[in-house]
């Protein structure tokens, strides 16, 4: 993750700011500025999203790349936002807690950082709710 | 009249015994323990730091009432531990509750202080309509060096307190400070850790301060202490603040609700305000409440409040975020271990 | 359109191997398929290679023409094109390759793979491999490759019953398998005890449920099917390559545990092959993960969502069962060069279609390969046919 990237989605990422199709009323987070059923016919709109929703699927990740092999064990999963998007995102949750169909709600962690002396990433990460 | 529109704390779930630290340093722990008045204290999970506690409390504090973010004027955080030395912690907090871009915002230094700093400048802007609402945060993720006297409190945790004047569940009367330069506790740029003067930080620091700064009030508002319902005191261990209100006339079961410091250590700029916001949690409307805060370094900031009817009016949730209490409660234990693991004790190569 | 012929196959033998830096494992699978086809490197007229991230592994881009040049074929100046679909970098290799010769534009064209991917620590590894994923919105969550194929398995199981038993089941099958084959970079019998006794990976999926890290190369060479016998008695003919393409991400799949980019290149190759699945003797699937052996029978259509598991119990598709899949071992015995798989599979496909895989033999006259990319954002398949 770079700098200009990260700041590109920063909004989306801290705040669950996604998108949404007024033509068809899909949903989009993380969001699409295109949509994928209507495409040149989607007016696309910003949508904050409530923060809530649950477990479709979940993994325990016991081995991982540089940037998270100090989280290990920890839990990931696909939720499944209240508006109906999914999106994939660690869950703060101990590793036996979790099931499918878990309710979850948004909380405000570190994502990650660039190094000791790089840039810190923030955003989105869940919580049970 | 300037006050408190809402507020908001956050504590870390993760907690470790007093004694377990001085298991690790061959000290007896009880003993310590005791002597402190402090049982357990917080550490933050290996992602929260201290903009991710200053979010959430913030978010707690939105969360209890309706207010626009783009309403909020200025964001002032104050911290010992802000996770960069040069790129501000407000301005994260900012973005992520929605008050960016139309907003002034800095972060604070002065130790424990910090936020209660915050919250002067907050009054000072919206007394003067400079800004509508404002937010003063007060968060700390501190760094107790190991095998030091401090390691045994120094703990993580936050408060954020929105200020404005538009309905607050708490007027904020009167605020004054007594500061000096006393090198009782200090760090160092680019070092990790705090030196302090032991003993030296009592009398001279802490309690010249805190004494200081509170008679001031009470002489220039003709009150007593037996004119408040709670006193909320800076507290480094559970010692010193009642010794202070002991020596000010305050009882026990003034500052009981806003002692916090026995299950969850010293939060340093949030110490304070995480005991206004536990006494905040049970305060009644006509309640009076008398804070003093005390930064190394050093100095007090001291607070006259009184709740208003709105705490318990529709205007405020005071449900709709966990109370201090609740906070406390939700906790997990871990070994020293885990601790130096989550505190970055465990140095690892890039 | 020209009916198509594979002339000559080669392929290294995949593992880990410290003494073969990555252009010399392409030269030496090059060099045994050239010897396969009887020819000579300047009868080539073009090549493809399949490679998902040389840049990372060993630093280096344009691979394409690297490999042309190593290969001795640059001072021909030939046509050299590296493609990348993540795992199936190597099927992509192959498709374009095909339908160079089928439409005409060359008639002698190599399609290979190649991936050297243990010059680097695992830690790198697992990072480049989640490349294959969707890096804003998956990787930085800090899901990993197998983390990901662990939450269709998780799902999977829910839904579906399936136990651990016999998931394992498909890494005891493809281990007994891989003993019969030179290639492959495990050769030893496992049992369902050693996979469910290994260690968590993400969870469910321990080591033994997991394709490795190997290093490897592998190389046809194609021609159009009316000169073919010019190079060789055995031509295999390629009765069609199909392509297809899903999300990038696992969470905008429609349905978590079907790869839809599986079922469509699927009906597509069977469509233009004009054979049925009943036909198919012997299908070379994408096993990166144990669960994407079951997904890939079940997405081929061979048999209904949920059942594949109880068909590996049952011996169904083991080496003497009615449709054998992965006799050669899979990627998890084989091992998983990420992008010389899709190359590797075709490479057995045709030596098991010729009468040539010494101590793995099956009787078969029509094969299939099935290579994903990611958690199926690519698939490619092919289906051959002996002639």
């Amino acid at each position: 993750m770079t700098v200009p990237r990260f700041w590109r989605k920063q909004q989306n990422r801290y705040n669950l700011i996604g998108t949404k199709c007024e033509t068809c009323g899909q949903y989009f987070y993380p969001p699409r500025n295109f949509c994928p059923d209507c495409r040149r016919d989607g007016k696309i709109i910003k949508n904050q999203f409530k923060g809530t929703g649950k477990v479709v699927t979940f993994s325990i990740i016991r081995s991982a790349g540089d940037q998270f092999s100090r989280l290990t064990p920890y839990v990931i999963a696909i939720i499944e936002l209240d508006e109906g998007s999914r999106l994939t995102s660690q869950v703060i949750c101990e590793i036996d807690e979790v099931y499918i169909g878990m309710p979850v709600k948004q909380t405000f962690r570190r994502l990650g950082t660039d190094g000791e002396s790089g840039a810190i990433f923030y955003g989105t990460k869940f919580i049970p709710a | 009249m300037v006050g408190i529109i809402s507020y908001g704390a956050y504590i870390p779930r993760y907690r470790i015994k007093i004694e377990e630290i001085a298991r690790v340093w061959g000290a007896n722990g009880a003993e310590i323990a005791k002597g402190l008045g402090v049982y357990e204290k917080s550490l933050p999970d290996l992602d929260e730091d201290t903009a991710t506690i200053s979010v959430e409390a913030a978010r707690a504090a939105l969360a209890k009432r309706r207010i626009n973010p783009d309403d909020i004027g200025a964001i002032y955080v104050g911290s010992e531990s802000h996770p960069y030395a040069v790129k501000p912690t407000a301005a994260t907090v900012g973005e992520a509750i929605g008050a960016t871009p139309v907003m002034t915002a800095a972060d604070y230094e002065f130790a424990c202080k910090a936020g209660t700093a915050a919250i002067q400048t907050c009054m000072g802007l919206v007394k003067s309509a400079m800004i509508s609402y404002g937010f003063a945060i007060g968060t700390d993720i501190a760094q107790g060096e190991p095998g030091d006297a401090l390691e045994y409190t120094a703990a993580a945790g936050g408060a954020a307190l929105l200020i404005g004047n538009e309905d607050p569940i708490a007027d904020l009367n009167y605020t004054c400070s007594y500061t000096t330069d006393t090198p009782d506790f200090w760090r160092r740029e680019g070092k990790p850790f705090p030196r302090h003067g032991g003993r030296f930080t009592g009398d001279p620091g802490y309690f010249k301060h805190v004494l200081g700064s509170s008679k001031m009030l009470l002489e220039n508002l003709g009150t007593t202490p037996s004119d408040y319902d709670y006193a909320v005191f800076h507290q480094p261990n559970a010692k010193f603040p009642v010794r202070a209100a002991g020596m000010l006339g305050f009882t026990m079961d003034q500052i009981k609700p806003g002692l916090v410091v026995p299950y969850l250590g010293n939060t340093y700029s949030g110490a304070s305000m995480v005991g206004l916001s536990a006494t905040l949690d049970i305060a009644k409307p006509g309640d009076r409440i008398f804070m003093t805060s005390y930064g190394s370094g050093a100095g007090g900031d001291s607070f006259d409040i009184t709740v208003t009817d709105v705490i318990d009016s529709d205007l405020f949730s005071r449900d709709a975020a966990r109370t201090v209490t609740e906070m406390l409660k939700d906790k997990k234990m871990v070994d020293y271990a885990i601790y130096a693991k989550h505190k970055g004790k465990v140095v690892m190569m890039e | 359109m020209r009916e198509v012929a594979v002339i000559g196959v080669g392929c290294t033998k995949f593992g880990e191997n410290w003494d073969t830096s990555f252009r010399n494992l392409f030269v030496e699978a090059g060099a045994l398929a050239l010897d396969d086809a009887n020819l000579s490197g300047e009868q080539i007229e073009e090549m493809f290679v399949g490679n998902m991230s040389a840049g990372r592994f060993v630093e280096q881009e344009h691979v394409g023409a690297l490999i042309a040049d190593y290969a001795g074929l640059a001072t021909d100046n030939i046509p050299s094109t590296r493609v990348e679909a993540a795992c199936a970098s190597g099927g992509l290799a192959f498709r374009q390759a095909f339908t160079t010769v089928a439409s005409g534009m060359a008639d002698i064209v190599v399609a290979a793979g190649v991936e050297k991917m243990t010059d680097v620590g695992t830690e790198v590894t697992t990072d480049v491999l989640a490349a294959a994923a969707d890096r804003e919105w998956e990787g930085i969550a800090g899901v990993t490759f197998p983390g990901l194929y662990a939450m269709i398995a998780t799902l999977y199981m829910d839904r579906y019953g399936l136990t651990r038993e016999q998931l394992a089941q498909v890494a005891v099958k493809n281990h007994a398998n891989g003993v019969k084959n030179p290639n492959a970079q495990f050769r030893k019998a496992i049992t369902i005890d050693t996979v469910i006794n290994s260690t968590l990976v993400a969870d469910p999926l321990r080591l033994f449920d997991c394709s490795p890290v190997t290093d490897g190369a592998a190389a046809v060479i194609l021609a159009p099917m009316e000169r073919a016998r010019e190079f060789t008695d055995a031509p295999v003919r390629v009765l069609a390559s199909s392509q297809a393409s899903s999300t990038i991400a696992l969470h905008d799949r429609k349905d978590i545990c079907t790869l839809d980019a599986t079922v469509a290149a699927g009906n597509r190759v069977f469509e233009m092959a004009k054979v049925e699945r009943k036909d198919i003797d012997f299908v070379e699937v994408h096993d990166c993960f144990t669960i994407a052996e079951l997904c890939a029978i079940e997405d081929l259509g061979f048999c209904k969502k949920g059942e594949a598991g109880k068909l590996t119990e049952e011996g169904v598709t083991a080496f003497d069962g009615s449709l054998p899949i992965n006799p050669s071992g899979g990627l998890k015995a084989c091992g998983h060069p990420v992008g010389a798989t899709g190359v590797k599979q075709v490479y057995e496909t045709v030596k098991q279609l010729r009468g040539d895989a010494k101590g793995r033999q099956l009787d078969a006259e029509i094969g299939m390969t099935h290579n994903v990319g990611g958690t199926g954002a690519t698939v490619v398949c092919n289906i051959l046919r002996r002639v």
